[in-house]
């Protein structure tokens, strides 16, 4: 319980003092709208407002899981052979300094107006911190333990599923936990590159049409949206490896 | 059981271990006690088939080794448990790799976990035991495929005094009963002195044989009250003076 009160505490403040800030000020809604007002907004069409973030959270988990299984079976690859690694990461590397947003509009031309442009958008924007975070932790697996499965002659396949893979997936947890963060970014991204669906279309059509109070309230919700997927992924962590906390110190 | 006849080895520049020559019984139990850097984990490996002496051959049970074998088995300074498992899941780890029969399996890990005092603990992980504990379970694991080889590196070096003679005994009561072929490298010459048939003292590097000694001490052995201090005494004092 105690862990929650610290992080509520510094939401109510801050939103205290925005609040105060607009009352204070006088500030229009149009400028910057007070609390009240998004509140008012979300409440005037809470239906929309839901659908369109059903849209984005939906997008989101599909890229993220995509990436998440297909990054570790990418550093699953690269940690097989020494020669697979070398020749691919420089092509990784190469791939993940491409701009994503410049990506945008060449998938909307390949893929076309559905949900696939936007999913592969958040694969694209994932996949690297799954990556590199998941070769780490292969990489890691200390001495002894190496030598315990081959002197017990393991095979490959068990010495990865038995020691290896466990033994890393507190960081690729790490890599999780970045990447649940960019999917967000990576579907707004694409929503706000080809505005039909989601709460990233409806910041870029409330700003056309002046509805500021809107967009705050689609702001917020990706806000939430952002905070509720970080920590069910950190949840999921916990749940799934209470050893990793014991043994890092 | 074991012959090594000529087995030297080399990393690099280094000369680790030269010219070593020899023999453990069946049964037997060898310490190999010598300074640190000194060849002796090198040595240990190779008779396990996890490193390839540059020169030389290395025998078990009649056969040269050439990969690591179902019937030896390893203990190592550092209990290397794998930190998501239950006690009892650690020491059945052999089990899965090696593919033995499963029930009764685990019928044999909770024996020895019970005989080893951790009957009660079998459910906990790693990390919630002490080290002394832990490297218990670390000797079950070796001990669930039923060896006929046990090789040990240092296993007690990195647990305080009376925890490693704690276990030293306990190491004597297991050997007395099982009778498995034991390779222990230690560099505590009392845990030498009460747990060996014989004593290999290497010289620092290049690791080569300086003497092998023989120690005639009736079992079970402790430095308690008992009658051959004398003896023991004489053994620890000649081991003293080949290692310092
Ligand atoms: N894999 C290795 N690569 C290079 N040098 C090694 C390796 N393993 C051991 N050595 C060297 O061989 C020597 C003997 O090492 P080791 O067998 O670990 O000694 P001990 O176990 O007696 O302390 C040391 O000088 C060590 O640095
Ligand atoms: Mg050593």
């Amino acid at each position: 319980m105690k862990s929650f009160a610290l992080p509520v505490a510094g939401a109510v403040v801050a939103i205290a003092v925005w609040w105060a800030a607009t009352a204070v000020l006088g500030v229009r809604p149009f400028f910057l709208p007070s609390p009240p007002d998004i509140v008012a907004a979300f409440l005037a069409q809470p239906g929309y407002l839901l659908r369109e973030a059903w849209a984005t959270l939906t997008a989101t988990v599909i890229g993220f899981l995509v990436a998440a299984v297909g990054g570790v079976l990418l550093a699953v690859v690269l940690t097989l052979a020494q020669s697979v690694s070398r020749a691919t990461l420089p092509l990784l590397v190469a791939l993940n300094s491409v701009p994503k947003v410049a990506l945008a509009p060449l998938l909307v031309l390949w893929l076309g107006f559905g949900a696939a442009p936007k999913v592969v958008l958040v694969v694209l924007i994932c996949f690297f911190p799954v990556v590199v975070a998941s070769a780490a932790g292969l990489g890691s697996t200390p001495a002894e333990l190496g030598e315990l499965g081959r002197s017990l002659s393991a095979s490959r396949w068990q010495q990865y599923a038995k020691i290896r893979l466990p033994w890393a997936l507190p960081q690729v947890f790490v890599g999780l936990k970045i990447a649940i963060s960019l999917a967000v970014i990576g579907a707004v991204v694409a929503e706000i590159n080809q505005p039909n669906h989601g709460l990233g279309a409806v910041v870029v059509l409330s700003g056309m049409s002046f509805d500021t109070p809107l967009a705050f309230a689609a702001i917020a919700l990706l806000a939430l949206l952002s905070v509720g997927l970080f920590y069910a992924v950190a949840g999921l962590e916990r749940l799934l490896l209470p050893w990793a906390k014991a043994i890092t110190g | 059981m074991i012959g090594l006849s000529g087995v030297s080895r080399r990393f690099g520049a280094v000369e680790a271990l030269a010219g070593i020559d020899l023999e453990v019984g069946e049964s037997e139990f060898l310490a190999v006690i010598g300074r640190s850097g000194c060849g002796k984990s090198t040595l240990l490996r190779i008779i396990a088939g996890l490193l390839e002496p540059s020169a030389g051959t290395v025998v078990v049970d009649g056969r040269p080794v050439r990969r690591p074998r179902r019937d030896v088995a390893l203990v190592f300074q550092r209990p290397a448990l794998l930190p998501w498992r239950t006690v009892l899941g650690n020491v059945l780890l052999p089990v899965e790799i090696l593919g033995l029969p499963s029930a009764s399996s685990r019928k044999h890990a909770l024996e020895l976990l019970d005989s080893a005092g951790l009957g009660d603990v079998h459910g906990r992980l790693p990390h919630e035991l002490s080290g002394g504990m832990q490297q218990r379970v670390a000797l079950c694991r070796a001990l669930v495929q039923r060896p006929r080889v046990l090789l040990m590196d240092e296993p007690f070096s990195a647990l305080d005094a009376l925890t490693r003679a704690e276990l030293a005994d306990r190491l004597q009561e297991l050997h007395m009963g099982l009778r498995a072929t034991t390779v222990f490298v230690t560099h505590s010459i009392q845990e030498a002195v009460l747990l060996a048939d014989r004593v290999a003292v290497l010289t620092p590097r290049p690791g080569r044989i300086r003497k092998i000694l023989d120690v005639d001490i009736p079992r079970p052995r402790s430095f308690g009250h008992n009658a051959h201090l004398i003896e023991v005494s004489r053994c620890v004092a000649e081991l003293h003076d080949l290692l310092l």
